[in-house]
């Protein structure tokens, strides 16, 4: 395979192998829509792991000193494991590996990504990197306790559970991830670029693609950053460097290492870790976007300004990671730098709450599946934003910094608000993939039961950080100012995590149920503007768009264009057709 | 259209959670009262974001869902609204950070006059040192740490009279500014106070620091805020604000690391001379009577013999009205003269051959071995007892002393007393044993390892 110019990828001369066997065409496939559906089966597979640990830890929270199973060493690894699987294995691979291969080549009208084999290859990474990953829980000592952000020398020393083994797992499990996501990556900017079918300028293209595009831009740059902490982290283990090792007792023993730095490590890893965040997030407000616009059958709010916003939230990420760092020992001066570029990203963040809020302004609202769970991100993110502004903002954040506030705030903006917005995705092109309808009363139901229950949640969560209560502690027993009704809070929010967890059993149940008995769905069912809603057969094929590909004419928000006959556009909808104003 | 109601209470009701919550900020003890000033302030503005932008978006729901018939408008753009939007939200953001940087201004200068406390944080525990007359903390060498040099100080004369804090209590002298300068001997931790509001990791390798003025007298409690292994929630200390002549009592009484190099050996003859009445119930040899419930002492470390000596003889220990053999020994403690005295007999014990005790009968082995491994951190692989942590050998007691120990940890009764800061740390660990046969279990490991009967 030569350099892909952008002529070849057009229309039918692009070459894509058509596998005849099950295993060639479900196992080995190179189709981007195949891999998308393999990364959406293993992320929500690890999820469910990620989901019970997290069951794990409310149940000791929630009511201590009745688990025998849980105990300080297991509940450790519980936190670890649940926080690096949601970040890393569940929303990172969800939204750029499931959502970006599945929607990319659909939405800027390609017949697949630019390098189909590289593309299978990643997944392949991807699943290695997971089985490594798991393999943790199955050497002696189990799986790294040291907490997801892996900080020396805690997490290479005695006293972490899993120092012996479960670290190097983790370690390994985490340079294949980077591996594999680096060819999807790569995959994604090259496809985006260069595979966008005829009309399709970067200024026509979805926000979704926009979305999927930055973020894969920012995970280009900043997984870099955590592939070199790890591998210096994996030297000072097992070769005995001293990167990130001062002089130091281990247990009451001299350790061998001297001169190292640990806050070198947290500069890597943040520098990596906040990019992380948008990452997640930016994904996140491209699809949600668009589900805002289709289903209030009204052009999204000023799309110039919300392009703008990702990329320069994009670019404002990079300066801002030491906002994580604010009572890490690094110089206090650093503290003015990074809180006035951490308050300067929310202007370009608050500006899309705006917009999106002003897209339902004077539209035509439907309250479907898909836009339950978006108006339940929006309120979520907005909560979740608020409270980074606390955060952000150096005094403020000292009082809060490692207590419960800080797991409120982050589990509202990155976990509970990008999972809304996958459900919302998942709903929104489960017609198009399975060509079935999913149930609405059971998707009704896991919508009111996630959105309601989290918030019980984490909202509290917050309050608790106010009253000081520390993160990351396996019982608050001998504590002078914790108040006793903080355990009673802590049984309230257990209880509510069970109720969301059962909810997601109706998710699970409704995709699977759907898949055979679910009303046959009409090809575009929401009446979407965008190219994956105008392929010749639902499912698409393999190649998306049979004989030719389509021409695009227009941005992807035509929605109720005065004067013409449907309230959409397709973007394929050659103007003369109709009696409308000139396209954009 | 249900979602729009939804909105609104949930917004509503999120303002009434902050104003009626039972979790507020915890009372103010130090001069940090303008960092509440900036959570306040953050707390109101993006309080009124958070109302506006949901009420509007409830609002918009409700006036804009769908009708038959109806049909949305078409407005890409509108540049004067998005401008508008934009320079209030600059605005806005702006306000929340100038008193932020204002404030933090004043956090990363610790004023001249400040005096200086060095805080200590180690697995899992804390200890402190103040400066000597010269005012100059002595200099530091991670290598030289060790039991006999537990500061870690060099050859420098600057440290000889330091003060020494070892156990995990530090006085501050109310409305004095200190400047707290942290040092890790291990891992990463933090000392926060939650009513000082300031708080700072300790980084092993270098020295970070942070000031303060504690207002308030009073006794708080220090935690650790960085997750620094198995026992991170159990490790703690006690400040107490007290006058400044209190506080000058208390240091000028301190131990220099002078004092501590100097330190007369312990005077075995006179240990043995005072182990007699030990011996009664302890055995000769500190084999202990079982019969009595008298535990082996032979094979336990002097500081764990010593600590827990004064523990009965201040009545942090042995006090509890449950207690009933703890009551027994604290006449006996009392006995003993003097601080000297203590540690002559300690010593004298720590002769002895060390007990060895049969296998619990009752208990599953296997499954205790799988408790044992938090254990196992403090008190060693093996029991053999940890010096680091204060972790006390457990091999060679007895299953009837381990079970009733453990017991009396998990109820309470033993190690909660305030000045027990080992016990507390004990009390919370000994919640992971959820039941009797936990314990039982546990046991029927540790006697068994100790003594290489294991299977």
């Amino acid at each position: 395979m030569g350099e892909p110019s952008r002529e070849a990828l057009l229309d039918e001369e692009m070459e894509l192998v058509h596998p005849r066997t099950f295993l060639g065409k479900y196992i080995w496939s190179q189709d981007a829509k195949v891999i998308a559906i393999q990364y959406a089966l293993t992320a929500t597979a690890i999820g469910l792991v990620a989901l019970v640990l997290s069951i794990l830890i409310r149940l000791q929270l929630g009511f201590p000193g009745t688990f025998s199973l849980i105990d300080p060493s297991s509940y450790l690894q519980y936190v670890t494991m649940h926080g690096m699987i949601m970040v890393v294995y569940l929303l990172t691979a969800f939204l750029l590996g499931a959502f970006g291969n599945y929607l990319i080549p659909l939405m800027i009208g390609a017949r697949d990504m630019a390098f189909p084999f590289l593309n299978m290859l990643s997944y392949w990474f991807y699943l290695a990197s997971v089985l490594i990953l798991v393999a943790g829980f199955f050497v002696p000592g189990g799986p790294t306790g040291g907490g997801w952000t892996l900080y020396p020398p805690q997490v290479i020393s005695a006293g972490t559970p899993g120092a012996e083994g479960g670290i190097v797992l983790m370690l390994v499990s985490l340079i294949v991830f980077i591996a594999g996501f680096t060819m999807g990556g790569l995959n994604y900017v090259v496809t985006v670029l260069q595979a966008r079918t005829r009309g399709m300028t970067l200024m026509r293209l979805p926000l979704t693609v926009w979305g999927i595009f930055m973020a894969t831009v920012l995970a280009l740059l900043a997984f870099p950053a955590l592939l070199v902490a790890v591998l210096m982290l994996l030297s000072d283990l097992l070769l005995g460097s001293s990167f990130f090792m001062p002089a130091m007792l281990n247990l009451g023993e001299p350790s061998s290492h001297e001169g190292g730095s640990p806050l070198l490590y947290q500069h890597l890893f943040w520098f990596f870790g906040h990019p992380e965040v948008y990452i997640v997030a930016l994904p996140a407000f491209g699809i949600v976007s668009d589900i805002l616009a289709c289903h209030a059958r009204k052009n999204i709010f000023g799309y110039r300004m919300m392009v703008w916003a990702l990329i320069l939230i994009g670019v404002l990420s990079f300066v801002v990671w030491a906002h994580h760092m604010f009572v890490s020992g690094m110089s206090p001066y650093f503290g003015f730098l990074f809180a006035t570029t951490t308050l300067i990203i929310a202007v370009p963040t608050a500006i899309k709450v705006y917009n999106w809020v002003l897209t339902l302004w004077r539209g035509n609202i439907r309250l479907t599946v898909p836009m339950l769970f978006a108006i339940g991100f929006l309120f979520t993110f907005v909560n979740g934003g608020l409270s980074g502004l606390f955060l952000g903002n150096v005094t403020v954040d000292v009082p809060l910094s490692d207590t419960y506030f800080v797991v409120g705030h982050f589990h509202m903006v990155m976990a509970v608000a990008p999972v809304l917005v996958i459900f919302a995705g998942l709903y929104h092109w489960y017609p198009k993939v399975t060509g079935r309808m999913f149930h609405q009363g059971l998707a009704k139901w896991h919508f009111w039961l996630t959105f309601l229950g989290t918030y019980v949640v984490y909202f509290p969560m917050h309050f608790m950080g106010f009253a000081g209560v520390p993160r990351r502690y396996y019982a608050y027993g001998e504590s002078s100012f914790i108040p006793d009704s903080v355990i009673t809070l802590n049984m309230v929010i257990t209880l509510a995590a069970l109720v969301v967890a059962a909810a997601q059993l109706l998710f699970l149940i409704n995709m699977a149920w759907s898949l055979r008995r679910g009303e046959r769905a009409d090809p575009n069912p929401w009446g979407a503007t965008t190219l994956e809603w105008q392929t010749p057969h639902t499912p698409p094929r393999h190649g998306n768009f049979g004989e030719r590909l389509p021409v695009v004419y227009r941005w992807a928000y035509d929605y109720s264009v005065p004067g013409a006959p449907r309230d959409f556009l397709p973007q394929n909808q050659p103007p003369q057709a109709q009696g409308e104003e000139a396209p954009r | 259209m249900i979602i729009a109601w939804v909105v609104i209470l949930l917004t509503l009701g999120s303002v009434l959670f902050y104003l009626v919550s039972p979790w507020q900020l915890t009372p103010l003890a130090s001069n940090w009262g303008t960092m509440d000033t900036t959570i306040q302030i953050t707390a109101l503005v993006t309080g009124a974001v958070f109302v506006a932008v949901n009420l509007f978006l409830a609002w918009v729901i409700l006036r804009y869902r769908h009708r038959a018939g109806r049909r949305a408008d078409f407005e890409p753009e509108n540049k004067r609204l998005e401008g508008w939007l934009t320079l209030v939200t600059g605005v806005g953001i702006a306000a929340l950070l100038a008193p932020g940087l204002w404030v933090w201004g004043d956090f990363v200068r610790a004023p001249e006059e400040a005096h200086r406390v060095e805080v200590v944080g180690q697995q899992w525990r804390w200890s402190f040192r103040l400066p000597g007359e010269d005012g100059e903390f002595g200099r530091v060498d991670p290598r030289a740490l060790e039991a006999d040099n537990p500061f870690g100080l060099g050859e420098d004369p600057a440290g000889l009279d330091d003060r020494l804090v070892m156990e995990p209590r530090l006085l501050l002298p109310q409305g004095q500014p200190v400047q707290l300068r942290l040092r890790s001997k291990d891992v990463l931790h933090n000392f926060q106070v939650a009513n000082f509001r300031a708080k700072m990791d300790l980084v092993p390798g270098q020295v970070s620091h942070f000031w303060l003025t504690p207002t308030e007298p009073g006794d708080y409690q220090v935690v650790c805020a960085e997750l620094c292994g198995i026992a991170h929630f159990a490790m703690r200390a006690r400040i107490e604000v007290v006058a400044p002549e209190v506080f000058e009592a208390w240091r000028d009484g301190l131990p220099t690391q002078a004092d501590w190099l100097a330190r007369a050996n312990p005077d075995l003859e006179a240990g043995r001379t005072h182990y007699a009445s030990c011996a009664a119930c302890h055995g000769a040899s500190g084999g202990g009577n079982a019969a009595i419930q008298a535990p082996p002492l032979a094979g336990l470390t002097p500081d764990y013999l010593y600590r827990q000596l004064e523990l009965f003889r201040h009545g942090a220990r042995g006090t509890h009205a449950e207690d009933g053999p703890g009551q027994q020994m604290r006449p006996f403690a009392l006995q003993l003269p003097d601080e000297a005295a203590i540690g002559d007999v300690a010593a004298y014990i720590a002769t002895f051959e060390p007990a060895i005790s049969p296998p619990a009968e009752a208990g599953d082995p296997r499954r205790g071995a799988g408790l044992y491994r938090t254990c196992a951190h403090c008190h060693g692989a093996r029991g053999e007892g940890v010096a680091a942590t204060r972790g006390p050998p457990l091999a060679g007691l007895p299953d009837w002393y381990l079970i009733r120990q453990l017991e009396h940890f998990r109820e309470g009764i033993r190690g909660r007393h305030a000045d027990d800061p080992y016990g507390n740390q004990m009390v919370d660990m000994a919640q992971m044993l959820v039941n009797r046969r936990a314990v039982e279990d546990v046991v029927a490991h540790i006697t068994r390892v100790g003594t290489g009967t294991e299977e």
